[in-house]
């Protein structure tokens, strides 16, 4: 078998795996640093994110305040000491990328403009106009095209991680222009691979986003952290999943059930005014109104589609000017990917899956358990997003974690020997496994489209919004199940050049793998905090679940949970509230620091 | 909005496998038509339950990741920013096939490793000449400033421009809109000073010089990013700068400082 053979491979190519093939240039030039992505850089997942990104820039705003933001958003779970360090890095990070050629919005004397965001108490998110994410990643893309060590293999597929001894000597990919199967060794090996938001029928996430890294790490014995808790964004378009801003409701839309009503109004998120107020109904907490659509569906107060049922956001009454003035990306995203003119029709939409809290457990440094494997971005769980990450959080921590576990990589390679080449074997039983279960099989006869869609359904099903445990055992079985049929999975395609059905079976494999690690993380967490809820759970429980998830895999392939505690620094456990409370909350918080 | 597909097109793909083809042959599918459905959708619904060999690139499906172009009734376009109902409306056939001017890998599938070195022939990274000054750790950049280059940064990396470019069609190795666009797109950047240096690349033969104005770049860019205004832009700097180097000396030096205040 062809072996090639790194100091540093990065596996993912977006905002993380960019940062972090940088870091780990500038550690030590001498270095010989991959990055390896199944797709082009340029099109990772990276560029889909509009918001913005945060960091402290403006000098009403403290470091602090948004240490404290992130902890009670994230409803006490992250890890204080690395929530700290975040914050600390992030403008940084943020200002190393203008300095780079990032296009950031500016105040009209120059400086950088920031904007206000959901769970922010101050303006702290850096925006270039409603495309940070791809103004980001192309950035970090043009600007790693002058790093001489940085050698690309695009639209190759990573199928294992290469593990000897307990340490993590590189992987096998398939490179997909020609098919060939190959050993990529090296001595350190970056995980940002994204998330997996693919894994449930409704997401903003792009095609690619099939917790591939994930996958790996478990399947190489590295814990998966947290994996219980799942963001959603209560406005996503039915089919497309595209994510229509918060920004649409804050300028006056109103959420309305199939018989027009502000149903809203039914879940203590106070009274329908015509005009919108903070904090109240349409602008209620993201978490609050994706539950309250739930509700709504269980009274049959939605709307049935071939896409599910959904609620209508109405932004009729706004006018085509105002429309055009402040929500011409809205207007775009639906006339142009959806068919539907806002300013005349009702917007269909119901709550998307949108991100990951959980994923590949890594220390402050981005190193997993497993030596030799490092992790950053949304495919890590470091942790600082804890049961619900705030809004423009997530950019700055690909930046963040992106460069530390590019410069501990870097760090690592430069004292440790390569391994001597007896992993080979390994990548060769890899191949012929390859070529057993997928391009050689005869006789299978079950679609890929069918198991992922039922996939998809099942963990809806049971680790939607809202989990009980009898419906998370019947995901439990229904997904051991699927994964039986996987093994009788049929490829119309047995070609060498460009197999996409052989990725996307691939694919599936991760995926089946990574929803087993969900069902059975919300499963074992009897209580509700932040993304998780339990009806059959519903408080908080800090006395035993002050904790982080640790998820397995044993042996027989099954999961297996285990519980770390979350570290504490300064800010002891307190409500997670929004509105008038929230203000007395924070300035008790202050007084025990 | 997802009303029950009575409706029914025909859309013709075009075929190639490098493992058993001679040539690219056209395949005909019926595909329902909904109204939300792009003719991404047809392709991913004739992969997902007719032939899971269908070959092509996708990902974002919101315009923005710059992955699913290919040529629908012979126009470049992005696939997921096209509905099915534009073409069922006259009872007429959808054609798609691979971006023109592209070798093809297979189906829909073009190579753009060549596309890729071309961007990065325009040293599309900022480029410092000076020690910065800097503000809080940053450069100052005021909104007038960002907005002379901004509509140059939105480019997605889909290569309709090339597919659309009649010149890339004659030379292979003309540089092209998207990277000449890109290569402008820091030349106009207050923070850059690296114009002189990306004149090698630009002021040859395969760079500006061979754009002959056609603008079918602009026309299909469905990001608005207009390579050939920027082409422009760049043709009348360089003839000023040529000028200019008659009148004064280092002439050049000094009208690239300029641009960079």
């Amino acid at each position: 078998m062809e072996a090639s053979s790194h100091d540093v491979l990065l596996v993912g190519g977006g905002g993380a795996g960019l940062r972090a093939a940088i870091a780990a240039a500038e550690v030590n030039p001498q270095l010989n640093i991959a990055v390896l992505s199944k797709v082009y850089p340029m099109r990772s997942h990276t560029v889909s994110a509009e918001g913005g990104a945060a960091g402290v820039a403006k000098s009403d705003d403290s470091l602090d305040e948004h240490a404290y933001d992130t902890i009670s958003g994230g409803d006490w779970l992250p890890d204080q000491d690395a929530v700290e360090e975040f914050v600390r890095e992030a403008p940084q990070e943020l200002s190393q990328l203008e300095r780079w050629g990032c296009p950031w919005n500016r105040e009209p004397d120059g400086h950088i403009a920031v904007r206000a965001f959901g769970g922010m108490k101050k303006m702290r998110t850096w925006f270039a106009a409603d495309k940070t994410g791809f103004h980001m990643l192309h950035t970090l893309f043009q600007t790693s095209l002058k790093y001489q060590p940085i050698t690309r293999y695009d639209e190759w597929f990573v199928t294992k991680l290469l593990v000897d001894e307990g340490r993590v000597r590189g992987v096998v990919a398939i490179e997909l222009m020609t098919g060939r199967i190959q050993a990529v060794l090296a001595k350190a090996v970056i995980l940002c691979t994204g998330g997996c938001g693919r894994v449930f029928p409704f997401t903003t996430n792009a095609n690619i986003k099939s917790g591939d890294g994930m996958a790996l790490a478990y399947r190489a014995g590295a814990p998966l952290k947290d994996m219980e808790f799942v963001q959603y964004h209560p406005t996503g378009l039915p089919f497309t999943g595209i994510l229509i801003t918060e920004a649409a409701r804050a300028e006056g839309g109103y959420m309305l059930n199939k018989d027009g009503y502000r149903y809203l109004q039914d879940y203590n998120l106070g009274k329908p005014e015509p005009k919108p107020v903070l904090r109240c109904m349409e602008l209620g907490p993201r978490d609050r109104l994706s539950q309250a659509f739930v509700h709504e569906d269980k009274k049959g107060r939605t709307t049935s589609t071939p896409y599910g049922p959904v609620v209508h956001l109405d932004l009729r009454h706004l006018g085509e000017k105002l429309i055009n003035a402040k929500l011409p990306f809205v207007r775009e995203l639906c006339q142009k990917y959806q068919n539907i003119d806002p300013v005349r029709e009702l917007i269909p939409v119901r709550p998307v899956v949108h991100y990951m809290m959980g994923g590949v457990s890594t220390d402050i440094q981005g190193a997993t358990p497993l030596e030799g494997l490092y992790a950053a971005g949304e495919v890590a769980c470091v942790s600082i997003n804890g049961a619900n990450r705030l809004g423009s959080n997530s950019l700055p921590e690909c930046l963040v974690f992106g460069a530390r576990a590019g410069k501990a990589a870097a760090e690592y390679a430069s004292t440790h020997e390569a391994e001597n080449g007896a992993i080979l074997a390994q990548a060769a039983d890899e191949e012929a496994r390859l070529k057993a279960e997928f391009l050689d099989k005869r006789g299978g006869s079950e679609r890929i489209a069918n198991i992922r869609s039922e996939m998809q359904a099942t963990i809806e099903n049971s680790a939607g919004i809202y989990r009980e445990e009898a419906s998370l055992k019947e995901g439990q079985h229904k997904l051991h199940e699927l994964h039986e049929r996987f093994n009788h999975i049929s490829l119309d395609d047995r070609s060498h050049t460009f197999n996409t059905e052989l990725e996307s079976a691939l694919e599936l494999g991760f995926m089946l793998e990574v929803a087993q690690s969900i069902v059975t993380a919300a499963m074992h967490r009897t209580e509700s905090r932040g993304a998780h809820q339990r009806t059959d759970h519903p408080a908080r429980d800090d006395a035993k679940f002050l904790t982080h998830s640790l998820i397995y895999r044993s042996a027989d392939g099954r999961p297996r949970v285990e519980y770390s505690p979350v570290k504490i620094t300064r800010w002891p456990p307190g409500e997670r509230v929004y509105g008038q409370q929230a203000h007395q909350t924070q300035q008790a918080a202050k007084r025990v620091s | 909005m997802a009303e029950a597909a009575k409706e029914k097109i025909v859309i013709e793909i075009a075929r190639y496998s490098p493992e058993t083809d001679h040539e690219p042959h056209f395949e005909s599918y019926e595909v329902p038509v909904k109204r939300e459905w792009v003719v991404l959708d047809a392709l991913n619904h004739i992969k997902d339950n007719v032939d899971g060999s269908l070959t092509y690139r996708w990902s974002c499906r919101m315009g923005i990741c710059g992955s699913c172009g290919m040529m629908v009734n012979g126009e470049p376009k992005l696939t997921c920013a096209t509905f099915l109902s534009n073409y069922a409306k006259d009872g007429g056939k959808i054609r798609v096939e691979p971006l023109r001017y592209f070798p093809i890998v297979r189906d829909l599938v073009t190579e753009i490793g060549g596309f890729v070195q071309k961007l990065k022939k325009a040293k599309p990274w900022l480029i410092r000449i000076t020690e910065p000054k800097l503000s809080e750790d940053r450069f100052l950049q005021t909104p007038e400033q960002l907005d002379r280059y901004k509509q140059f940064s939105m480019c997605i990396n889909c290569t309709l421009c090339y597919a659309a470019c009649p010149v890339v069609g004659l030379d292979p190795i003309f540089i092209g809109p998207a990277a000449l666009a890109l290569a402008q797109r820091y030349n106009m950047d207050s923070r850059d000073e690296g114009s002189a240096e990306r004149t090698a690349v630009l002021a040859h033969p395969d760079g500006v010089w061979g754009c002959t104005f056609v603008g079918e770049c602009t026309r299909v860019c469905p990001k608005h990013v207009d390579p050939a205004g920027a082409i422009q832009q760049y043709k009348i700097a360089a003839v000023f700068d040529w000028l200019k180097s008659f009148v004064t000396p280092r002439g050049r030096d000094a009208s690239s400082s300029a641009a960079n205040d």
